[in-house]
């Protein structure tokens, strides 16, 4: 039956070729001319994965760790893989948590997260939980434990100087300084960790993941190709003395004040307390904001640096200053002596000195040992006035410029944040607050350390330095090396060597005899020590302060700056001791205590006395409480003052917005009615 | 050119069984691309793509002992296979294993399988058998009627199982019913209707009504001579014009508001990419306020995988979207995206080139038959191909609505798989005998 070639064959042939070329149109454009399908397939199917390095540890000078990462482990929870048969009562005796609680906390991650997707079931698992669930591991069918690190310090010390870190706030993203870090990142907030935080943060990992339709990660995007390795953090070695440090803080216990204990010849920090202290393992892990808000109410600040931070007024510390200046410029010479009878007249009202025979002040090895008051105003008259400066102006410039070299009036740039500048005055200075009109008698307190003139400890421990090393020191940091580089280029700013004036050495030699005589026979005999040559100087400072509205006088500030051996210095040392009396009496101890410490490793029997008399006492002035507390409350009422105007402020401009609203519906709302 | 000399099997059609053979391949390793992971190994006996393999065999074998009967056994069982089949689909109805909301499957123990698939077969026998019969007329309408209805009945027993888009595959039997002498009248008609369908759905019904109005009087002012001389003339443009009103203004509407599923209306809409218009929204039932189109995140997913390919594709085995499963269906309605993603543009124009082949291959075969038996079956065979070809492939490139049918050799599923395989071992069993007049 030969059905020769029937059209309509032609026709369906037709129509199955134009359906076809109708789908490849379709497809052409689907595939290559629209591109938002690749974008979107990306969008859904690509998951970054962030893997964070370990950050670096720090070591302390002998190599000891003073802050590591400790692992912890969070139990993590897919809640779908739970099997219907889950001994929960086993699992909840495991952990410790009623049945009730572990409901909820499903149904919490189950609702948050959905069912699919593993998420935090208990964070950071004590010891004894972790070792419960690892028992009865098999038991527990859709639960996992993953490991985490957490910041921890071994030793309760030194937390002022090591810092901690904290997650990146949505404020601190929107600054340059985060540009690199996203929600969810950590970051050191303080000390060290803050400044050195590229150092130990080392780099992200970034790996690009494919993910299912339910957002669980599978294979590796492109084989991985995109991938960025993580790199662990770099470690830092301080030249800080662990056990210097600890004992430090162990003898500053129950008072207020600071420790800074430098190497003068590297400018390496062997021990900076500032007192009260804190133990930093409570800024970690899931406690850190409930704690800080307790010791930021602390009326005690510890988390004020009050060795660089805080600025007190030297009082006789400053003398040796005072002295090298005077005898450098010119203004006396080491025989210069001065008749003093317990105070000083040259400027009309009488500037009471300790010591009342006629020979304490009869040159300046005598006068320094002594801490004559009157010598040293006078002789910071005679620098400023020195006629070779042609008027008091010039003169205290000239002063200032020296103690500016000498690291005073700015910052010194240490390596950790929030350095205090103290307060060096100038003629400008004078100028603004005399309106032009002073004199040296009107400054005359600055010589002897009780005028305008304040220091932070760092600054005055600094000092001690130039004098040990004989013009010269090294900004004072911590870092020794960076993964055992002393040579890294963040260390390249304490590796220059600060050279101060062109002070002779044997001006120096002056000084540093005169200050031997304080230990040897003067004001801190009290800080000998036997076969050690101690070159210091005592202070004690007077201070008010208001309390109740009231000025009131205060227990007065003890000082003490030393630095030892005189002939081959290895430690510069400053100690202050807020509102606790005379500088030999407290701070000199401490100082002294801790210089036998590391010179000699151990501290002498026969000196156990004085060490439990530091340990033991109690120096944190009652009146502290009344002044924190009236501060406190004068910013509560100025905080007060200012939400209840911006209310104010706020309700106002809510009245017009209204008013204009309800204006515009009225001339509005009646021409068109609103579809329903 | 005598074939009767030669070997069973060399009278085979080397190039439609090649075809056959290359879509089967193709359909195991898109299946393979979905399921693999890159941990497992290759062989997981519980894995759809080695349930595939066995099918696979399994159809072979079948196919094997299709060449081995006698050609004539299949004109002889069809009016029996075809009764057995609707006997099948009729029991389903009230049978049949609930699977996604439609009533389909046949289920015995764990073994289940969907009649209505395999009846496309016995239809297509029938068919070809009824037309082919000498007594037969296809000139009359009355054996027209006949014909259509050996097609449609089976149809309407599947609407009843709620499986709507397989029932719709018995439409393409009006492409060879066409091929076999229905009048010219019928495409037009099928045409006008799909663009009268449209119309409706796009165009505001009053809007519409005044489109059709004015196009009934201007074709009636271009043809007044005509109309004029002939009353018939008069009578059927008046009649035309009122069966679309009736269509546009009443039965559609109607049909949206009482008969169709919400989700089958979802659907349509979704498909013509317009929302579904405020008169033909339902509440659920349960008096909740729907949330969307559903189908729309099929078709989206299945448009950003097909999309991302490209021009050459991401490569075998690195089909972020496909691997991952955000396709649902992806092995079985969806199977058409692991093409389109992993192999891109290209990859897809081989593949439909493949079918364009296969089927333009059987229409070649068809002609070649001398008995009209084996043309008409051949003809059955393309156009099912056909149809599930390209409503698979558009529905999954957002050209048709999402209605659940395979796409041929490719999708996973034994009861397609098994289905079309003998689909095409019938017909090359009957064109190894195409000097033969069958009966």
């Amino acid at each position: 039956m030969p059905n020769a070639a029937n059209p309509r064959q032609f026709i369906v042939r037709f129509i199955f070729i134009g359906i076809a070329a109708v789908i490849l149109v379709r497809l052409l454009f689907l595939q290559l001319f629209e591109s938002k399908y690749k974008i979107m397939a990306n969008d859904i199917t690509i998951y970054k994965k962030i893997v964070y390095p370990p950050r670096g540890v720090i070591y302390d000078r002998k190599g000891k760790v003073m802050l590591y990462n400790q692992v912890v482990y969070d139990l993590m929870v897919t809640p779908n893989t739970v099997p219907k048969t889950f001994d929960t009562a086993q699992f909840c005796n495991a952990l410790g948590i009623s049945r009730e609680a572990y409901i909820k906390t499903f149904q919490k991650v189950r609702i948050r997260n959905g069912g699919m997707r593993q998420s935090v079931f208990m964070e950071e698992l004590n010891p004894e939980q972790t070792a419960r669930f690892q028992e009865n591991n098999y038991l527990f069918t859709g639960y996992d434990l993953i490991q985490r690190y957490i910041r921890t310090y071994p030793n309760p010390t030194a937390g002022i100087a090591l810092g901690y870190i904290g997650e990146v706030s949505p404020e601190m993203l929107k600054n340059d300084r985060y540009a690199t870090y996203q929600q969810g990142d950590y970051t050191g907030m303080n000390g060290l960790e803050r400044s050195y935080e590229e150092v130990l943060r080392g780099q992200r990992g970034t790996y690009f993941l494919e993910r299912d339709n339910f957002n669980r990660p599978r294979d590796p995007y492109k084989k991985g190709m995109l991938d960025t390795p993580a790199v662990a953090g770099r470690s830092l070695q301080l030249y800080m003395d662990a056990e210097l440090q600890a004992y430090a803080e162990k003898l500053m216990t129950n008072k207020i004040g600071s420790v800074v204990a430098i190497d003068p010849k590297t400018g390496g920090i062997l021990a900076l307390v500032s007192s009260p202290t804190y133990d930093p393992n409570l800024l970690r892990g899931r406690d850190r904001s409930k704690n800080y808000a307790a010791l930021y109410r602390d009326a005690t600040h510890p988390l004020y640096n009050h060795a660089t931070q805080a600025s007190y007024q030297p009082g006789s510390t400053i003398k040796p200053m005072t002295g090298l200046v005077a005898l450098d410029v010119g203004a006396i010479t080491p025989s210069f002596g001065l008749a003093c009878y317990g105070s000083y007249n040259g400027c009309g009202r009488p500037i009471a000195c300790e010591h009342h025979d006629a020979g304490h002040a009869a040159n300046f090895r005598l006068a320094l040992a002594h801490s004559c008051n009157s010598y040293f105003s006078h002789i910071f008259r005679l620098t400023v006035d020195d006629k070779d400066f042609k008027g008091v102006k010039n003169g205290l410039q000239k002063w200032h410029d020296y103690f500016y070299n000498f690291g005073y009036g700015h910052r010194t740039g240490i390596d950790i944040p929030f350095e205090g500048t103290g307060l060096l005055p100038d003629s400008t200075y004078y100028n603004k607050r005399y309106h032009g009109v002073w004199n040296s008698c009107t400054i005359v307190f600055v010589g002897m350390g009780q005028g305008e003139l304040a220091l932070t400890p760092l600054q005055m421990a600094n000092g001690m330095c130039i004098i040990a090393n004989k013009g010269f020191y090294y900004t004072p940091h911590f870092v020794k090396s960076i993964d055992s580089n002393s040579k890294d280029p963040a260390l390249k700013d304490y590796l220059v060597k600060h050279k101060v004036t062109n002070i002779t050495d044997s001006t120096y030699s002056v000084i540093q005899q005169a200050m031997q005589d304080v230990v040897e026979s003067g004001t801190a005999a009290g800080a000998k020590i036997a076969g050690i040559n101690i070159c210091a100087k005592t202070g004690t400072v007077e201070n008010k302060a208001i309390v109740n509205g009231e000025v009131v006088k205060m227990p007065n500030h003890s000082m003490f700056v030393a630095f030892a051996p005189r002939e081959n210095p290895r430690i510069a040392i400053a100690v202050s001791v807020e509102n606790a009396g005379f500088g030999a009496t407290w701070a000199a101890p401490i100082a002294s205590l801790l210089i036998e410490k590391y010179l000699k490793d151990s501290v002498a029997v026969a000196r156990k006395a004085v060490e439990d008399k530091m340990y033991n006492a109690h120096l944190i002035n009652h009146n502290v409480y009344l002044i924190d507390s009236a501060q406190r409350l004068h910013y509560a009422t100025v905080y007060n003052e200012r939400v209840a105007h911006k209310k104010y402020t706020d309700s106002i401009m809510r009245a017009e917005a209204t008013a204009m609203a309800a204006q515009w519906f009225r001339e509005n709302l009646k021409k068109k009615p609103r579809a329903k | 050119m005598s074939t009767t000399h030669k070997s069973l099997f060399s009278r085979v059609d080397a190039i439609t069984f090649l075809l056959y053979l290359t879509l089967v391949i193709v359909g195991l390793l898109a299946v393979f691309s979905v399921e693999h992971r890159t941990a497992d190994p290759i062989i997981m006996m519980n894995k759809a793509y080695m349930k595939q393999v066995m099918f696979f065999g399994i159809a072979l074998f079948l196919g094997l002992i299709i060449i081995l009967t006698d050609s004539k056994f299949f004109s002889n069982i069809s009016f029996l296979s075809y009764t057995g089949g609707l006997f099948l689909l009729f029991i389903t109805i009230f049978l049949g294993v609930d699977v996604k909301g439609s009533r389909s499957w046949l289920g015995v123990g764990s073994f289940r399988f969907q009649p209505g698939e395999v009846c496309k077969i016995f239809t297509a026998l029938a068919l070809a058998k009824f037309i082919s019969l000498p007594e037969t007329n296809f000139k009359t309408t009355k054996h027209r009627l006949v014909g259509v209805a050996i097609a449609l009945v089976p149809a309407v027993l599947i609407v009843l199982q709620k499986e709507t888009g397989l029932a719709l595959v018995y439409f393409c039997f009006f492409l060879v019913m066409y091929r076999e002498g229905l009048p010219n009248s019928i495409l037009v008609i099928g045409f006008s209707l799909i663009a009268l369908v449209l119309a409706t759905l796009l165009i505001d019904r009053h809007i519409l009504f005044i489109i059709l109005t004015v196009l009934a009087i201007v074709v009636g002012f271009i043809t007044r001579d005509t109309l004029k001389r002939h009353l018939m003339a008069w009578i059927m443009l008046v009649g035309i014009w009122a069966a679309c009103m009736l269509f546009s203004q009443l039965a559609v509407p109607f049909a949206f508001k009482h008969v169709l599923q919400a989700h089958q209306i979802d659907r349509i809409f979704s498909t013509i990419g317009q929302q579904v218009p405020e008169e033909y929204q339902r509440k659920l039932e349960d008096g909740e306020e729907k949330k969307g189109n559903s189908s729309d995140y099929n078709v989206i997913q299945s448009k950003i995988a097909i999309g991302s390919g490209g021009f050459a594709g991401k490569g075998y085995l690195n089909g972020t979207s496909t691997k991952n499963e955000f396709v649902p269906e992806q092995k079985t309605d969806f199977i058409f995206c692991a093409i389109g993603e992993q192999f891109g543009f290209l990859g897809s124009l081989g593949l439909i080139s493949l079918y364009v082949l296969l089927m333009l291959r059987i229409i070649y075969l068809a002609e070649r038959q001398r008995s009209p038996f084996s043309r008409i079956y051949a003809y059955c065979v393309a156009c099912i191909l056909f149809f599930h070809f390209a409503v698979n492939i558009s529905m999954t490139i957002g050209l048709a609505p999402v209605i659940g049918i395979t796409l041929p050799f490719l999708s996973y599923g034994g009861s397609s798989l098994l289905a079309f395989s003998i689909l095409i071992f019938i017909l090359l069993r009957l064109d190894m005998d195409r000097q033969m007049l069958i009966r």
